[in-house]
């Protein structure tokens, strides 16, 4: 599966959720598909992007909170797969576009998941309720409606071709995200 | 020297007082009693941290909610939490308010806390985040309020130093006497 098929797949529902994405590829081909001023690029602090969803889902639980995160941006923040699963945000759904490289430095550099760890089975460990490894569009797009249905915190994991964005192109800066994004939280009721 | 709970107490009521409704923590012995205020209280929510940087982004996704925040930690926690600081509440304009408790400095009896008191000040200056130091208990509310006002003004982290003055008992034995009891 592409992970821009897998972002196309799931667009539709993203209309209705505060989003926050990792840096690069991932931020890029959201943007592609249609920016929505509640839709936030986290394009630096690697890891970080599940606890911004965390500190929103806890913060707003009337708002349903989508994390697009990456398998190297989950290898570095692995506690807070235990502090998400510990006060377990029904509106909080965890994505991971699972890679196994560091795609902005090239192929060559895989993670650990390209030897076998296993980012799914980490997050069921640490207690989240729901987890899946998604390996076709179909699957996670089914996988992504029932979490958000079942309105329970979920990792899911959806294993990708390593394969960079036609384009990296943003056509906002970063704080004009950021404000324009808070904003949007505000008007959202 | 046990911890103070009149003057935790003081800096809850103080963090309350701001409108502070979400607290991450790391707990660490000074910070125990203001963790367990937190808890207790239906009125916040409290996050236990797994690791510092964490709340980091945690209260960046609470401000941009509309809630307004504050992250309780250890200066050692402070100084794991650097690139979270840089790379998140800096470059997107979070007004984060921290309170880091200052170990390391005089008066400390723990070998390991003393590096991290020697470089926290020189740090925090590095970062260009403002910060006072808190040391008596009638000054908190205050220095509190204003150190929220700046982080809103400026949109940009403040610190507040917690002083051993501020979150110790005073001890009454010689301390020579006392044995090393490490916490």
């Amino acid at each position: 599966m592409l992970r821009t098929e897998a972002i196309e797949a799931i667009y539709p529902d993203l209309k209705e959720c505060a989003v926050i994405t990792i840096m690069g590829a991932t931020a890029a081909e959201l943007y592609a598909c249609g920016h929505q001023p509640h839709f936030f690029y986290l394009e630096h602090a690697m890891g970080l992007a599940s606890s911004m969803g965390l500190g929103i889902a806890l913060s707003r639980p009337d708002l349903q909170v989508v994390v697009l995160d990456g398998d190297g941006s989950t290898l570095m923040n692995l506690g807070g797969l235990t502090t998400m699963a510990r006060y377990r945000p029904p509106n909080l759904t965890h994505v991971v576009f699972d890679n196994e490289v560091l795609l902005s430095v090239g192929v060559s550099f895989t993670t650990a998941t390209a030897e076998g760890t296993d980012l799914a089975g980490i997050a069921a460990a640490a207690g989240i309720p729901r987890t899946a490894t998604c390996r076709t569009v179909a699957s996670f797009q089914e996988a992504f409606r029932d979490a958000l249905a079942a309105r329970e915190l979920a990792t899911l994991v959806a294993k990708v071709e390593p394969k960079l964005p036609e384009s990296f192109f943003i056509g906002c800066h970063m704080l004009e995200n950021r404000f324009e994004f808070q904003r949007a939280l505000e008007r959202k009721t | 020297m046990p911890v103070s709970a009149t003057n935790s107490k003081i800096i809850y009521d103080a963090l309350k007082a701001c409108g502070v409704r979400l607290v991450s923590v790391l707990p660490e012995t000074w910070l125990v009693h203001l963790a367990s205020l937190a808890d207790d209280d239906p009125e916040m929510t409290l996050v236990r941290l797994a690791k510092e940087e964490e709340g980091i982004g945690i209260s960046a996704g609470a401000h941009l909610a509309g809630v307004k925040s504050a992250l309780l930690m250890q200066n050692h926690g402070f100084l794991a939490s650097i690139n979270g600081i840089v790379s998140l509440a800096q470059l997107y304009r979070i007004p984060l308010l921290m309170l880091i408790s200052y170990r390391g400095s005089f008066g400390e009896e723990h070998p390991w806390q003393t590096e991290g008191g020697l470089v926290t000040e020189d740090v925090l200056s590095a970062l260009r985040i403002p910060y006072e130091r808190l040391d008596d208990p009638a000054t908190v509310l205050s220095k509190i309020r204003q150190a929220q006002i700046l982080a809103d003004s400026s949109i940009r982290p403040v610190a507040l130093l917690l002083g051993r003055a501020l979150m110790m008992e005073e001890c009454s034995e010689p301390r020579l006497s006392k044995p090393f009891t490490p916490i």
